[in-house]
């Protein structure tokens, strides 16, 4: 059984169609070690995201979350960058897969997302799916991860997911 | 209710009579591939599993993105591959001067064909559907799983048929036909779904055509994209596939969640601008000059034979504008022989264009043409994304080779015949 996770933090939000390019650029690919991916995490759009980012904050985007390449090195650049979990109105699709295979917990919320602002406080119950924007008190709901996608998460990832079966 | 071809050939290789829309599946796998960015974190996940590779004739691994290495820690990638295909014998490993463009290869070279199933650490591994297959890109952790288990797990996508009516023009390519299509339904139109497609007007699709359409699936955000199988995939398969194959057709009442019709006849060369594959215009609405400063012909998209003589029936007798920087790119070895042989070379070289060795190069920023903050570029490649070729000011425009070729030669955006009446 996956155990209920809560995460914490404050909000860096984006827009539809934040691809992977945007994420980790291909210039930054000759690597793959996640710190160093880390430092350049959203560097063409963002140039802040990776100097003020706090573990626990949440990153907000829009529609196609995601969308382009299949580089894990994207998904992986946001964990490490100490984001615990991202929500979206909608993922693309291989970065959704992406993400659960790492062991980063992704939740749609459809267009509902547009009522949380860039800075807002979030609580995340990843279980349940429930949102709560502590700053303007909206709550919203997200379907929840079915519970081995859950148990990947917690397991740092589908390959330790797999050893530990 | 009947199956789609996807449907067929999922339930095929999940060992079930059917399958349907939305269901999960895990199935066996015909081709499992990987390149010198995505090979190495695999090939390092894989080692954690503690496996032997399930069958070294069913994994293909090509260092084409940062080969021949750009830098020291590229080169680092490039040995992680070769080192792995050496110890674990992988059969379809290609080392530099064999090396071409993955999607570009795998077709040409027989090893991915009708019916089968592949997945890719490469999100245009979508390509194969224009040989009817199933191929879609994952990530590298699905990539060492599959490597280690020769299984995936599918969702079911939904599909779209796009039917196609009418006969393509002679002016038109299949870059033209798939902007469109992305321009129409959005870079999330088909988000989680499969674009089957359909109609009379198929048949007027080369074989460079449908690789280039299905190569561009996945910018509409669709799993895969998938031809019927008909006289030009036939032709194309004939001699190259040498195992056997079973083609997919789809059923009469099989079910499809949305129908796009896109008249052919009607079409016109189509550019996408900054900084999305859906961000279409007509080339004959473009009421401003857009002045470029690089022009670039090639990728999995549009590195093909028939791509290159497009281009250069375009540039002969013509030199690329003083401004510009035109770079041609050969997809595979066997095309860059061909093309030298037909003198193609010539042609881009008496132009003034840069002819280079197979590579993904500058399409995704590599090398070999990254682009200087403010400048612009039209090219072949899948993706104009924010800083996808360079610095983040500068500006990539999608279009088809015949279009790039007269953009090189005028200096702006513009299509063949804009050459007749200078």
């Amino acid at each position: 059984m996956a155990k209920e996770e809560i995460f914490q933090g404050k909000v860096w939000r984006y827009g539809d169609n934040i691809d992977t390019d945007i994420i980790i650029a291909a210039r930054y690919l000759n690597t793959f070690d996640p710190q160093e991916l880390a430092k350049h995490c959203m560097a063409d759009l963002d140039e802040s995201f990776a100097q003020n980012v706090k573990a626990g904050d949440i990153m907000v985007g829009g529609r196609n979350f995601g969308c382009g390449s299949s580089r894990e090195h994207a998904p992986v650049a946001i964990r490490a960058a100490g984001v615990p979990v991202v929500i979206a109105a909608s993922f693309a699709r291989i970065f959704y897969r992406n993400g659960i295979n790492i062991g980063l917990p992704l939740l749609e919320i459809g267009d509902e997302v547009e009522k949380i602002k860039a800075d807002d406080e979030l609580t995340v119950n990843v279980a349940t799916g429930e949102i709560k924007d502590l700053t303007t008190g909206d709550v919203f709901k997200a379907h929840p991860l079915p519970g081995f996608v859950q148990e990947i998460a917690q397991a740092g990832g589908l390959i330790n997911y797999i050893k530990n079966k | 209710m009947g199956m789609n071809m996807s449907e067929k050939i999922l339930a095929r290789h999940a060992g079930r009579d059917s399958v349907s829309a939305g269901e999960l599946v895990i199935c066996d796998l015909d081709m499992v591939l990987a390149n010198d960015v995505t090979a190495p974190p695999s090939i390092k996940e894989f080692e954690k599993i503690g496996r032997p590779v399930f069958d070294k004739e069913k994994i293909a691994l090509v260092p084409d993105h940062f080969q021949p290495a750009k830098d020291i820690k590229s080169a680092q990638l490039a040995k992680a591959v070769r080192d792995f295909a050496r110890k674990h014998e992988i059969k379809h490993y290609f080392e530099q001067g064999r090396v071409g463009i993955e999607h570009v290869i795998l077709p040409e070279m027989g090893i991915v064909g009708p019916g089968m199933l592949t997945i890719g650490a490469d999100s245009h591994t979508c390509t194969y559907g224009a040989v009817n297959g199933f191929s879609t890109g994952v990530g590298t952790t699905d990539l060492a799983v599959a490597m280690a288990t020769g299984k995936a797990w599918f969702k079911v996508p939904e599909a779209i048929k796009v039917e196609l009516t009418g006969r393509k023009p002679e002016n038109i390519t299949g870059k033209d036909v798939i902007l469109t299509l992305i321009g129409m339904i959005g870079v999330d139109g088909a988000l989680y779904k499969s674009l089957e497609f359909a109609g009379e007007g198929v048949k007027t699709l080369s074989m460079t055509d449908r690789l280039t359409i299905a190569n561009m699936a996945i910018e509409a955000g669709g799993k895969n994209g998938i031809f019927p199988f008909d006289e030009v995939t036939q032709e194309y398969v004939e001699g190259r596939v040498q195992q056997s194959y079973e083609p997919v057709a789809p059923d009469e009442d099989a079910g499809y969640v949305q129908t796009v019709t896109i008249d052919l006849s009607t079409l016109t060369p189509v550019v996408a601008f900054p900084h999305l594959p859906g961000n279409t215009k007509a080339v004959k609405d473009i009421k401003e000059p857009v002045e470029i400063d690089q022009v670039v012909i090639g990728s999995c998209t549009n590195g093909r034979l028939e791509d290159l003589q497009i281009a250069a029936k375009v540039m002969k007798g013509h030199k690329v504008h003083d401004r510009v920087r035109c770079i041609v790119i050969p997809g595979s070895q066997a095309i860059y022989q061909q093309a030298m042989h037909e003198g193609l070379f010539d042609i881009f070289i008496e132009a003034g264009a840069v002819v280079s060795c197979p590579t993904c190069g500058p399409c995704l920023g590599g090398y070999m043409g990254i682009l200087a903050p403010g400048e612009r570029c039209v090219s072949t490649t899948n993706r104009n994304f924010l800083g996808r070729m360079g610095d983040k000011t500068s500006e990539v425009y999608l279009a088809g080779p015949q279009t790039a070729a007269a953009s090189a030669v005028l200096g702006r955006i513009a299509v063949p015949s804009d050459l007749e009446v200078k």
